[in-house]
């Protein structure tokens, strides 16, 4: 009896193809792609079990690149990206894709000083410093926006990510919004070619080389910062004003950011007065037309349900939810599925 | 001399099969020939398969920047430039560093092992070394940023640019992260599997060379470079080139250490990058087709590369065998 069911989960696992469900007694569902939500996804999905045991998900998070493309040749049931996909790899879906944004988060400008000042820095330092044009902590651009600090006569050492990351999509997305010349010379991606600094892999290498290197500054996700208690600046943002990066102020830019109704939005550098300005979501990819009948009906059963009670974990796990206008949106839109 | 033995004993056998009962059967004699030949095309199909499938992979990328791809070190995703000569140059250095220092350290070490060290010494060495290798890349990699880097950064580089400031290779900035640190892990990486194959090679030297040595007058140095080094010469030569192999492909701990800056710098403080590494960062998140193609392509060189440093190899030892026995011979 043990292994008959043994065999019937193998046989589960032959078809990932996934289309051809078997009427199995329990579902799975199968998702592939991006790394910065797993955390909470794969909270959900244990959650989840609890409210409906008739279906399991399994996710592998192997990068947005590989989300997208899974879902594209449909090879799983969901996809998830840290960023839009862009209308070229969007023309190659069989069907019309859906936007679900679910949570969103935060870059953050982290830097190792003697004494761990807090600093404030605001667009032009920014971009200056990433393009490699302020080279020293004591540049009067730099100076300017802190007074009250002394900053040392050191080199700058900047840090970005290596790998293709969602965290770069959001980190480029701001600096081409904010300097002009940022998005002639380098532009948006989830890696680009950078035009100073050195490469850590992933948001533990470039908190490494942080840490390590005195003098260094680059960007790390919020939790990172958090958990690794980096220092970590304010940031001006378009009204004006320094905000802090947390849940608040990410929430802050979400509700302000002009989202359209495809939800391939970007919420970088949003006109609210409280919004941190270097933020992004993360989304799932979902087929409008659900090929399999009764898969795409527990997949909107969960869609739904992560909309309303999921979203309620997203501050314990440091992801910020999404202001009420935008969920009941995407309520909306999760009941446009046609199964 | 495997070959005499075969046909002498096939020459031998229908003479005791007249003799005997019945013909034995050679069946199982050949169906072991066809299973062991079947395994070595397999390997043979497999490498085959690997290329094409890399080239198949690549070929947008191919048609689109043919011969520039190996020549120009652009590597843009979001303009779709792509160039992979800093990521060649960054493998084909950290590698030759790797080797300058794993070489000499591995191959006194194993003769330290093998004629030197007392006898109880031997196995708890070896033990050790051979832990070494079981190290996951990983943990060295972030052995190498938290531990090495820092200590690189503070006295060996300071002291390497005092005193050899002067030439081109150690000036400028010292971050730690550099192409002289993924070096190092490197060398650390193929320590272990140089001093075991060396070791092994060393071991198999007959005593008989070492016996003559000592009765020529010998010292115990010159015996064990005369007798032993000298004669085990291509095997340690192979040795270096199993480890050269895992030079040019390791991927992860370079990636942590080696600053992954796409550049041509002669400074070995400067960042640089290797075509594993990039492979590695980037491949998960590709989602142009193009930028899949540019990454596959580098997959494709890398295969090259490393067909191509073993092929060098091999040659260089075929002269070097060549030029040693007519040298005995004179």
């Amino acid at each position: 009896m043990k292994s008959f069911r043994f065999a019937h989960k193998i046989f589960a696992v032959v078809l990932l193809g996934g289309i051809s469900a078997t009427a199995s007694a329990q579902m799975m569902i199968n998702g592939a792609g991006a790394t910065f939500p797993y955390p909470i996804y794969s909270k959900w999905f244990d959650e989840y079990a609890k409210v409906d045991p008739s279906v399991r998900f399994n996710y592998q998070s192997i990068g947005s690149g590989g989300g997208q493309k899974q879902i594209l040749a449909q090879t799983v049931d969901f996809g998830a990206s840290d960023g839009p996909m862009s209308d070229e790899n969007l023309s190659k879906a069989p069907g019309k894709l859906l936007h679900i944004p679910t949570v969103a988060g935060a870059d953050v400008v982290a830097y190792n000083l003697a004494g761990n000042p807090a600093l404030k820095f605001d667009p032009d330092t920014i971009a200056g410093i990433f393009l490699g044009q302020i080279k020293k902590w004591n540049d009067p651009k730099i100076t300017a926006l802190n007074s009250g600090v002394t900053l040392p006569d050191q080199e700058i050492v900047v840090v970005h990510r290596s790998d293709g990351s969602g965290t770069t999509y959001i980190w480029t997305d701001y600096l081409s919004k904010i300097s002009p010349e940022w998005k002639t010379k380098v532009g948006t991606n989830t890696s680009v070619n950078w035009p100073t600094g050195i490469g850590g892999k992933g948001n533990e290498g470039v908190a490494g080389q942080i840490k390590q290197t005195p003098g260094a500054l680059g960007y790390v996700e919020l939790i990172y910062a958090i958990q690794n208690k980096m220092s970590f600046g304010e940031v001006k943002n378009s009204a004006g004003n320094f905000a802090k990066p947390s849940i608040e102020s990410i929430t802050a830019a979400l509700a302000t950011a002009d989202i359209p109704d495809d939800f391939r939005f970007s919420i970088t550098n949003a006109p609210g007065p409280d919004a941190y300005p270097i933020a992004g979501a993360t989304w799932l990819l979902v087929y409008e037309q659900q090929k399999d009948a009764a898969k795409g009906k527990k997949l909107v059963e969960f869609l739904k349900w992560a909309a309303k009670d999921g979203e309620k974990m997203a501050k314990d796990l440091q992801y910020a939810p999404m202001p009420e206008s935008l969920r009941q949106r995407v309520l909306k839109r999760i009941e446009e599925i046609k199964i | 001399m495997n070959g005499t033995t075969g046909r002498a004993i096939a020459a031998l056998e229908p003479q005791t099969a007249r003799h005997a009962m019945a013909p034995p059967s050679r069946f199982g004699d050949k169906a072991f020939e066809w299973l062991t030949l079947a395994m070595a095309l397999a390997v043979v199909v497999l490498v085959i398969l690997l290329g094409w499938e890399l080239w198949g992979g690549s070929s947008l990328a191919i048609r689109k920047f043919g011969f520039h791809f190996l020549t120009t070190s652009t590597w843009d995703p979001v303009a779709e430039q792509f160039g992979a000569l800093s990521f060649i140059y960054g493998t084909l250095i950290s590698s030759l560093i790797a080797l300058l220092i794993a070489v000499p350290l591995s191959i006194a070490t194993a003769a330290y092992l093998t004629e030197l060290a007392p006898l109880w010494i031997r196995q708890p060495l070896v033990s050790l070394i051979e832990m070494l290798a079981a190290i996951p890349s990983v943990i060295l990699g972030l052995w190498g940023i938290f531990v090495m880097i820092p200590w690189l950064r503070d006295y060996p580089f300071p002291l390497l640019k005092r005193l050899f400031g002067w030439t081109p290779f150690f000036t400028g900035p010292i971050y730690g992260t550099s192409m002289l640190a993924g070096g190092i892990i490197i060398a650390i990486m193929i320590l272990p599997i140089i001093t075991s194959v060396s070791r092994e090679i060393l071991r198999s030297v007959p005593n008989l060379q070492r016996e003559a040595a000592y009765a020529l007058g010998a010292t115990r140095w010159e015996a064990t470079r005369i007798a032993v080094l000298s004669y085990a010469k291509k095997g340690l030569f192979g040795a270096v080139i199993l480890g050269l192999g895992r030079a040019l492909g390791e991927t992860m701990a370079v990636t942590m250490v080696i600053g992954n800056t796409p550049q041509i710098a002669a400074s070995l403080f400067k960042p640089g990058y290797t075509l594993a590494s990039v492979i590695a960062n980037e491949f998960t998140e590709a989602t142009t087709d193009m930028y899949l193609q540019a990454l596959f392509e580098i997959g494709l060189v890398l295969f090259g590369t490393t067909i191509l440093a073993n092929l060098l190899a091999q040659l260089l030892l075929q002269t070097m065998s060549t030029t040693s026995t007519t040298r005995a011979v004179q």
